[in-house]
């Protein structure tokens, strides 16, 4: 049903962190093919090998340049890059969830995960309209909706290695960028990255309470610009041939 | 927003053909047999087949049957049970009136309850939505009631009604057009919010993830250039109103009315255009797209 | 109504079964998990066993099923019917297309080897291509690395006996400064990813230098936005200021590297500036204790750095020396590099601080014991947490070796090479360069050649030059032109032959080498060498034969195709005797095997290299009574032996009492040992012996024991490369080889055994064309042309060229817009857009985007093909003509490495196109063109 379970046991979800993300796409084409291979339908591609080739992706990443401000100590920060992977953030609110008229959309009352029951949904996109992150995409193929399942046949999966029961694009992700847990214990791995990095939330402003967190990127180009006599370059010895004596001097000590 | 001819035709033929089945339900006017027959089969046309249209945009239409049970949190599975209803209490009232020359005043005005409570129901779909700051308004409602019951009026032939109705839709739909234009500025979604970068400086989007389309930005990011979007807004509002108006003002004719219906029909199919084609979705932020 | 959600299989079968192999879809070859359904390739993921990527897996890989599936595979044998570059071919069997291959090379062997020139790309087989080419016998052999990362390889070797990827990594674990230096998403991909995450987790320092912030810039803490070309220039400031501040690591110094080498100092000796050593060719050194020289590995020397040595009436003075007074030269000071670079003096002050702080401030240690060479016996390793990493970004410049090298240097005078914290050799490496094998080129009529082909010269004496001083390679390879070619110059091939210069050719044989397109310089002009023809209409290249699985552009340049198969249908060893995947704490090998049997009528060409070398009766492709000898590449992988005990695979071979590593004799079932372990084998090494390894007998007595060597090699490391000076001693006039005298200036001035900076600039007309053009392959892209992967090509389905804000506002572009990019060489017209984490006179773009019209299965109005273009366009494998009535080859005149970096361009702005310029007509398309939907489900 479309009504949101009251509470879910548990939340859980993705840590992000930009500071380390290199945007290799990894988690991207990994997703493609777990999801391609299992849950519901295909992800599907049109024009695979065309003019105009399009496909299903339920993880993207994106990237974005941001230009800091100048400050007395830099007159001329340089821009930075940052890479940005973005697919469903299983939000508590989820808008998704509500305006489906079917009940294909539903949010799972014992881990929140938000997923679509690709027999009941008959593709009217509403629920895609109602995402503000874009984490719905209508396979036009299947004329289903398709959506991040937080690798729900994965997770809870016995035919997988303990260590294996992660999303896929957890465990692919080679800058370790990427980490899954449960939000609603506070000492989890996710909770307490989140605590410690600042985790954010992304447009906080639509209400919609997303579980995923994103890890700021550490500030950047901080390295203290120094002069000449700073301790650690304070010349040996500036007088000709002074380098040749002190390489004596302390030879002698060793 | 893509402005798809399903939703386009949809909303436009709906919310007339709702809005006739109002006036036709409260009496006005009120006829019998053969031209109660024609006026129903009017505002079926129109209502049913902008319902069947908006089919064209689902991905699975033979499972439409299924949208009938999420009344309970969905706008448009409201939209579904209402419109339906409507529809079965607007049959019944409209067999009275053609067949047995008999009409059921209370039945007509249930219906016409639920005919307007359709119109409002479709808003609603698109009113709910934050995501489209535009639309997210009480304005957007007024304006879909507004065009729907003035419509209606005009498609009655209810000339006196009509002409006040569509000077009152034409201040609401000026209204909304004001009102939308600072919608996405007002609603203080931006990049800085969508990717949490701000307090680093000013993001812009750099590399999309794709270097090709895809779902989302065919579906929701659409853009319609300034000078563009003012002259369909000029064109719409004299289609719509002001060409109906003078239309109806000078002595009635038959053909005159024709031609402000028409008028009219392609106006509303403007501003349906510019309602989808001006909205911006806030994930074009996401791809430096609004 | 309350919630209700519908019950799911949670636990839905993964795949029958699950296959480990090698991945191919780069050059980082990680482990990976296939998952099989119905015998079908359902998924894959990384193998979390795997040594190289330990269960991550980067989006190539994960797109290895389109890679496998992908229409573009070629189907069997194609021998040419239209005219070269028409793409019009018929499709005959193996048999016919054996005998065609035989019948061209039988008479070539016969009557002159040299005839064929045989060079391979992406090759992962190179010790099995190079030993079909060896007893082939012609001297034409070497895969791809003179126009990748040559300056790289060769740079390290020669300095420390290995350089980075490959050949060793920093210290992920214990590393708290990191610093990487130009475009290095490409080699050691996800390990480097993988230790980038380790670093970050751990909050410590990534410095990026490079003119572009993307990647791996992208999360590095601190952006260094050089001028392209000038890293040399940066990393000598950085080494002044070090040494100046005394922030070097004196005791490493003198123990482990030349610093102490004396050198002969005077300027009249015929020996001037080579090494003093003793009867047995042994550097000497003056030992601190007596005073007096001794060889540099006596027992209980203590070297000196400081003192001179006067004998026979010669000063000798120690490479200490001659580096103070080098870099403390005000030359190198931040003030007099910061203009050139881009970098400013306190900036350049702030990172050798840095530097200097971290090396020094947080050195650890680690209580691990061990006995150097000398037999001194330590009870700790000093750790010095600084690290580096480089790869193509400096190496492909026309001073890239210099400027390798200088990074080679700059981590030793640290300190931080070999020792915890820093960077680490992996096994089969370190290695000196005297270790190596030096280049063979002498060719006998139906014989093999010889020696093998590449290797590091030591002098002029071990030039590839017939007896007549012309070359003896078709690439010019280890000549004067470029002495120390270790990897051979494949961008050179094509042209060389279609001048006929140093000779003519026969045969043209590539394998996995895309010359008509990315793979080489001046596209345009390659195609124009492929497909021209002599007075008598018959091509200048007589015949090409080449090697793809794919419908590549280069397929259609050529009169016969072998089709291979893709790299889940082959048999591969990823082998020591090679390019190996060891880690700094483990040897290790790898294999592939077939996942899936092909489909098609196509075959592994290592196998089919089995039975060609039988048909042409090669040595070692035969027995003894002239019987094919391997069956096919796994025959081989399995029995065939380059030392006695030492084959292809390391793991599981036959020793005395059972299954052994290392050393043994062939083992009948050792691929399936290896298929059971995941397809690879790993031996750790013991703990004590996995730091210092140039110099710790553990490490050198376990390394004898793999098999790696025969004997225990400690040696120093090469601050002051000899060798090169040896070569400048020619171009002065002494020794019997002598260069050709256009070249004694250029030699003399660039040979220095002591890393200098030269600017490339002037030979490109960078004042004419003032704004370098870069490219680098996109992460999800690199060493995989993609352009067929149905997943990878929504990616990157095409390449703007991304200008800096002040050339945007200078020419007055906006995103989208199209500008006109022209070079002493060409002119291409493309879109651009807007970059502002950009070095300000820099321009660039991905590489390899582009695409032929008709190749690789792509309908021809793909974006690749439209809107995607190629840099190579602009660039030449000559320089700009100088006026001086020669033509100089775009390349280190050290290695010849191709100088894609050095690329100067003008931009101006230019009308909007529909689609990027130069266009190229279509070639058809010998495999049609893929379906236009795609649900690729193999399961239920």
């Amino acid at each position: 049903m479309t009504q949101l379970p009251a509470k879910t046991d548990r939340k859980l979800g993705l840590v992000i962190d930009l500071d380390t993300c290199v945007g290799c796409h990894a988690c991207v084409i990994s997703c493609k093919g777990w999801n391609t291979e299992n849950y519901g339908a295909p992800l599907s591609d049109q024009d695979p090998y065309g003019a105009a080739p399009s496909g299903t992706f339920l993880n993207r990443v994106h990237s974005y340049e941001v230009q800091p401000l100048a400050t007395s100590s830099k007159v001329q920060p340089p821009a930075q890059l940052i890479h940005f992977p973005k697919s469903c953030l299983h939000c508590e609110d989820a808008p998704c969830v509500t305006v489906c008229p079917t009940g294909a959309s539903y949010k799972r009352a014992e881990d929140g995960i938000v997923l679509v029951n690709e027999s009941d949904c008959i593709g009217c996109g509403l629920c895609a309209w109602a995402c503000p992150y874009g984490a719905r995409e209508k396979d036009e193929a299947e004329g289903v909706m398709k959506k991040c399942t937080l690798c729900v046949d994965r997770i809870y999966n016995e035919n997988l290695e303990e260590i294996d029961r992660v999303p896929t694009c957890v465990r692919t992700c080679p800058s370790g960028a990427r980490h899954f847990g449960d939000f609603a214990d506070p000492d989890s791995h996710v909770s307490r990255l989140t605590a410690e990095r600042g985790g954010i939330d992304l447009m906080p402003e639509m209400g919609t309470k997303p579980v995923n967190k994103y890890l700021p990127p550490r500030p950047k180009d901080a390295l203290p610009e120094i002069d000449v006599l700073a301790p650690y370059l304070a010349p040996v010895d500036d007088s000709p041939g002074g380098f040749l004596g002190w390489l004596d001097k302390t030879l002698e000590k060793l | 927003m893509h402005p798809a001819p399903s939703v386009i035709i949809f909303t436009t033929f709906s919310g007339l053909g709702f809005g006739l089945l109002a006036w036709l339900g409260l009496g006005y006017p009120s006829v019998t047999g053969v031209s109660a027959f024609a006026f129903f089969t009017i505002a079926y046309v129109f209502a049913v087949g902008g319902l069947m249209a908006s089919a064209f945009h689902l991905g699975r239409p033979e499972r439409a049957m299924k949208a009938f049970t999420q009344w309970r949190t969905s706008w448009l599975s409201r939209e579904a049970v209402v419109s339906v209803a409507a529809l079965l209490v607007m049959g019944i009232y409209a067999i009275g009136t053609v067949f047995f020359d008999t009409a059921l005043p209370l039945v007509g005005a249930f219906g016409a309850v639920l005919s307007l409570l359709t119109v409002f129901t479709t808003s609603m779909i698109y009113t709910q939505l934050k995501t489209v700051p535009r639309w997210h308004s009480p304005l957007t409602p007024v304006m879909f009631l507004a065009l729907s019951i003035a419509g209606g009026a005009l498609l009655a032939g209810e000339i006196t009604a009509a002409v006040v109705l569509l000077a009152l839709a034409g201040a609401v739909l000026l209204a909304t057009w004001i009102h939308g234009d600072g919608a996405f500025a007002r609603s203080g979604t931006t990049l800085a919010t969508a990717t949490g970068l701000g307090h680093i400086g000013t993001p812009r989007a750099f590399e999309p993830p794709h270097t090709g389309t895809n779902y989302l930005l065919r579906e929701m990011v659409f853009v319609v250039g300034r000078k563009h979007g003012i002259k369909l807004r000029i064109i719409a509002f004299i289609l719509a109103i002001i060409l109906p108006v003078i239309l109806l003002l000078i002595p009635f004719s038959h053909w005159l009315a024709g031609i402000a219906v028409f008028s009219h029909i392609a106006g509303v199919l403007v501003t349906r255009w510019l309602f989808f084609a001006q909205a911006e979705h806030v994930v074009g932020l996401y791809y430096g797209k609004r | 109504m309350p919630h209700k959600q519908p019950k799911l299989n949670l636990s839905p079968k993964v795949s029958d079964e699950v296959r480990k192999t090698t991945c191919y879809m780069c050059a980082c070859r990680c482990g990976i998990d296939v998952h099989m359904k119905s015998g079908k390739v359902a998924y894959i993921e990384g193998n979390r066993d795997h040594p190289v990527n330990k269960g991550v897996l980067c989006a190539k890989g994960s797109a290895g099923i389109m890679q496998h599936n992908a229409p573009a595979r070629l189907r069997a044998p194609l021998k040419r019917v239209g005219p070269r570059g028409s793409g019009e071919f018929e499709e005959i069997s193996w048999d016919e297309a054996l005998d065609i291959a035989t019948g061209w090379l039988e008479p070539i062997r016969r009557d002159n080897p040299e005839k064929l020139a045989f060079f391979t790309g992406r090759d992962q087989s190179q010790s099995f291509t190079s030993f079909w080419a060896q007893n082939f016998g012609t001297p034409n052999y070497a895969a791809h690395g003179g126009f990748c990362s040559v300056n790289m390889a060769a740079a390290g070797i020669y300095t420390m006996g290995g350089a980075f990827w490959e050949f060793g990594q920093p210290d992920w674990d214990h590393t708290k400064l990191f610093m990487l230096f130009g475009v290095a998403e490409d080699h050691d991909s996800n390990p480097i990813k993988m230790g980038l995450g380790k670093i970050k987790a751990r909050g410590a320092r990534v410095i990026g230098v490079n003119p572009i912030r993307t990647g791996y810039n992208a999360v590095a803490d601190d952006w260094v936005g050089i001028t392209p070309g000038t890293d040399g220039l940066f990393i000598m400031a950085l080494i002044h200021c070090l040494m100046k501040a005394g922030k070097i690591d004196l005791d490493y110094l003198a123990r482990f590297t030349n610093a102490p080498c004396l050198v002969n100092s005077d300027e009249k000796s015929p020996e001037y500036g080579l090494l003093l050593r003793d009867a047995d060719g042994k550097e000497l050194v003056i030992d601190r204790t007596t005073g007096k020289v001794a060889p540099f590995d006596q027992k209980g020397v203590r070297p000196d750095l400081a003192a001179t040595h006067r004998a026979a009436g010669v000063t000798h003075r120690p490479v200490m020396h001659l580096m103070a007074e080098r870099y403390l030269s005000d030359e190198y000071a931040p003030e007099a590099v910061a203009d050139r670079t881009g970098i400013s003096a306190t900036r350049i002050r702030a990172i050798a601080s840095e530097l200097a702080r971290v090396a020094f401030d947080e050195a650890f240690e680690l209580d691990h014991a061990w006995t150097d060479f000398r037999g001194e016996h330590h009870t700790k390793m000093t750790g010095r947490p600084v690290s580096f990493h480089a790869m193509r970004g400096i190496s492909a410049h026309a001073n890239g070796f210099q400027t390798c090298r200088a990074l080679h240097v700059l981590q030793i005078i640290l300190g931080t090479v070999e020792v915890p914290g820093g960077f680490r050799f992996k096994p089969p490496y370190p290695k000196p360069a005297t270790a190596h094998p030096k280049p063979h080129c002498k060719t006998t009529c139906n014989g093999p050649l010889d020696g093998p082909h590449l290797g590091f010269v030591q002098g002029p004496e071990d030039l590839a030059l017939k007896p007549d001083g012309t070359p003896a390679r078709i690439d010019k390879a280890f000549t004067w032109d470029n002495p120390m070619s270790a990897h051979g110059l494949m961008h050179m091939v094509i042209s060389n032959a279609h001048a006929g210069d140093p000779y003519k050719i026969d045969t043209l044989f590539m394998y996995m080498a895309n010359m008509a397109w990315n793979s080489s310089m001046n596209t345009r002009g390659v195609i124009d060498m492929l497909t021209d023809t002599d007075d008598n209409g018959d091509y200048v290249i007589p015949r090409i034969i080449y090697s793809d699985a794919y419908s590549s552009e280069m397929v259609a340049y050529a009169d016969l195709i072998l089709p291979d198969t893709t790299y889940l249908e082959r048999h591969d060893c990823i082998s020591l005797l090679d390019r190996p995947i060891c880690e700094a704490d483990a040897a290790a090998d790898a294999i592939r095997w077939p996942v899936v049997e092909p489909d098609r009528n196509v075959r592994g060409f290592q196998s089919v290299l089995c039975d060609l070398g039988a048909r042409l009766k090669l040595p070692g492709f035969v027995t003894e009574d002239g019987e094919q000898k391997y069956a096919d590449y796994a025959d081989y992988i399995i029995n065939h032996e380059r030392r006695p005990g030492i084959g292809p695979l390391a793991g599981w071979r036959t020793g005395e009492q059972g299954l052994t590593s290392g050393r043994g004799a062939p083992n009948a079932s050792q691929i399936d040992n290896y298929i059971e372990n995941g397809g690879f084998f790993v031996e750790h090494i013991p703990q004590g012996a996995n730091y210092y390894k140039p110099w710790n007998m553990a490490y050198q007595d376990w390394a004898v024991g793999m098999g790696l060597f025969d004997k225990p090699l400690p040696y120093l490391f090469s601050l002051y490369v000899e060798p090169m000076r040896r070569f400048q001693l020619a171009a002065e006039g002494h020794g019997d080889r002598q260069p050709p005298d256009h070249l004694r200036e250029r030699i003399r001035r660039t040979m220095d055994p002591l890393p200098i900076w030269y600017d490339p600039a002037g030979d490109n007309r960078g004042d004419d064309y003032p704004i370098t053009a870069l490219t680098q392959r996109p992460m999800a892209m690199y060493h995989s042309w993609g352009g067929q992967n149905a997943w990878l090509r929504q990616l990157h389905g095409h390449n703007p060229l991304y200008l800096p804000p002040n050339l945007m506002r200078k020419h007055d572009l906006k995103d989208g817009n199209w500008a006109t990019v022209t070079s002493p060489h060409g002119e291409i017209t493309v879109p651009v857009l807007e970059m502002a984490a950009l070095n300000p006179n820099t321009v660039w773009t991905w590489n390899a985007i582009g695409k032929r019209k008709g190749a690789w299965a792509l309908d021809k109005d793909a974006p690749e093909a439209t809107k995607g273009f190629l840099l190579n366009h602009l660039i030449h494998e000559l320089l700009p003509p100088k006026g001086d009535g020669l033509r100089w080859a775009n390349s280190d005149p050290i290695t010849g490495q191709a100088a894609w970096f050095d690329l100067k361009v003008r931009i101006a702005k230019a009308v909007s196109h529909d689609q990027s310029k130069p266009v190229m007509e279509p070639i058809k398309s010998p495999v049609g063109t893929g379906p236009d939907k795609l649900a690729w489900k193999v399961g239920e």
